[in-house]
């Protein structure tokens, strides 16, 4: 596996949303099978199913200081198809953000597997990891996480300049995001300038920026009013609909039923996984909504 | 429909299909359709009563037609109405029976019926989704009707995850 600087890769990446199959990162897009990353055992026996973008096998998280050790994942088996929304419910504590941390390689597993698109990613190197999330991983946090000081323009820009981007290149794709996300007069700001709404939007255009396949996002609207939430979540639909893959950790059952898919973890295991049938029948309009809570 | 009606004639009299049009208006879809032979009826119970009292008015081209007024006794009875706060919900939830029975008996274990309940919930949250999606943004009343059925199904799921908590 490569670990070189991401020079030279073609932008946007040729195959995102990806095409069936898979492509080695950062080997020059051969279209061959890249092995595994160095350190990994050979002779795994589970290759992943074309469909699944994302799968993980047997993950576990431990976090360990001062001699105490805290299972905050213990053994986690998931699927996300390519093009998929699945939400991730859970109480608090249930290893919710740590799962996703540990997917977007925001933190190292302890054990157990994950595949990305086709690639198995849990033994990469940090500097490996940052590669393939500017490439192929978008990221959401609650708090924006933007670059204080920098500009509006400036976050969204980075991570296609990061990613070999010419500024033309970056500078046309910040335009039409921001546009599109309604905040084209906003791109001169500072993000402190904006509102947490806002700030949002911009966290999402960043995040956007490289047309990820899989955006995962952490309580995304957790700081958000209704107003908001729904902008929010509008915006994320969109990315669905042009088929990218979307993991979100969500308290709000208003953004989870939007799913696909809820996978419930309790106690750091997956205690369910289910599509969401919509609607139940006999629920038809509001007047419905008053007998319903009757 | 009582407390509507008098509600409605506090404001002025009125006969009884200007009420049952006055409720649509305000309400609009989010009013069961009043009938207006409901209405009627409700009418004549008030005024045995006491709460309103009536007499017919002449039309020159139609059948007179019977005006309400409101009288003082049902003026009070109004105002009591709007003081009193009106009773929060209660939990006397069926499924909190069956979360708690059914494993005692041997019928289910309480996480595949907390998995069951969610999904449910989930499923009915997805349709309020829908129809906030699809509601009249004009219909202020059907708005907020189906975000309070949005809100109380969001208290279900965090009880259910309560439970889960405690019982699992």
């Amino acid at each position: 596996m490569s670990r070189s600087a991401p020079k030279g890769l073609p932008w946007p990446p040729k195959d995102s949303p990806p095409a069936r199959g898979f492509r080695g990162d950062g080997e020059g897009g051969t279209g061959k099978r890249i092995p595994r990353p160095g350190g990994v055992r050979r002779g795994d026996r589970a290759r992943p199913p074309e469909a699944a973008l994302l799968r993980t096998s047997g993950l576990v998280k431990v976090y360990r200081a001062d001699g105490v050790s805290v299972e905050a994942v213990r053994g986690v088996d998931i699927e996300v198809a390519i093009g998929e929304f699945v939400a991730i419910m859970g109480p608090s504590g249930s290893g919710k953000s740590t799962l996703l941390h540990v997917l977007g390689g925001l933190e190292p597993a302890t054990s157990g597997e994950i595949w990305l698109r086709g690639q198995r990613v849990d033994g990469l190197s940090t500097a490996g990891w940052a590669i393939l999330r500017r490439r192929h991983v978008g990221f959401v946090f609650q708090f924006f996480n933007l670059l204080s000081n920098m500009t509006v323009a400036d976050n969204v820009e980075l991570p296609a300049l990061l990613a070999g981007a010419t500024a033309r290149q970056a500078r046309k794709r910040r335009e039409e995001l921001l546009a599109e996300l309604g905040l084209a007069d906003k791109a001169g700001a500072a993000p402190a300038r904006l509102s947490g709404g806002e700030q949002q939007r911009v966290a999402l255009a960043r995040a956007l920026a490289n047309e990820p396949s899989l955006l995962l996002a952490d309580e995304p609207t957790g700081n958000l009013d209704s107003s908001n939430t729904r902008d929010v979540l509008r915006l994320l639909r969109r990315a669905h609909d042009r088929g990218q893959a979307i993991l979100m950790v969500t308290h709000d059952a208003r953004v989870a039923s939007l799913a696909d898919r809820v996978i419930n973890l309790f106690d750091g295991m997956v205690a369910d996984d289910a599509a969401i049938v919509p609607g139940p029948r006999g629920v038809n309009g509001v007047r419905d909504v008053l007998e319903l809570r009757g | 429909m009582r407390q509507p009606l008098l509600a409605l004639l506090a404001k002025e009299p009125a006969h009884g299909y200007e009420l049952k049009l006055a409720l649509e208006q305000i309400f609009g879809q989010a009013y069961p359709s009043p009938n207006i032979g409901q209405v009627y009826v409700t009418l004549k119970r008030l005024e045995q009563d006491g709460l309103v009292c009536s007499q017919d008015v002449a039309q020159t081209t139609r059948p007179n037609k019977r005006v309400y007024e409101l009288t003082p006794a049902g003026r009070e009875a109004l105002r009591a109405w709007v003081d009193e706060p009106i009773d929060g919900p209660r939990i006397r939830d069926e499924f909190f029976i069956k979360l708690v029975l059914a494993p005692m008996a041997g019928l289910a274990d309480r996480m595949a019926l907390m998995n069951s309940q969610r999904r449910h919930y989930l499923s009915l949250m997805r349709r309020l989704t829908e129809l906030q999606a699809d509601a009249d943004s004009a219909d202020t009343a059907a708005r907020l009707l189906i975000e309070g059925a949005i809100l109380h199904l969001q208290a279900d799921l965090d009880w259910l995850e309560r439970c889960q908590e405690e019982l699992v």
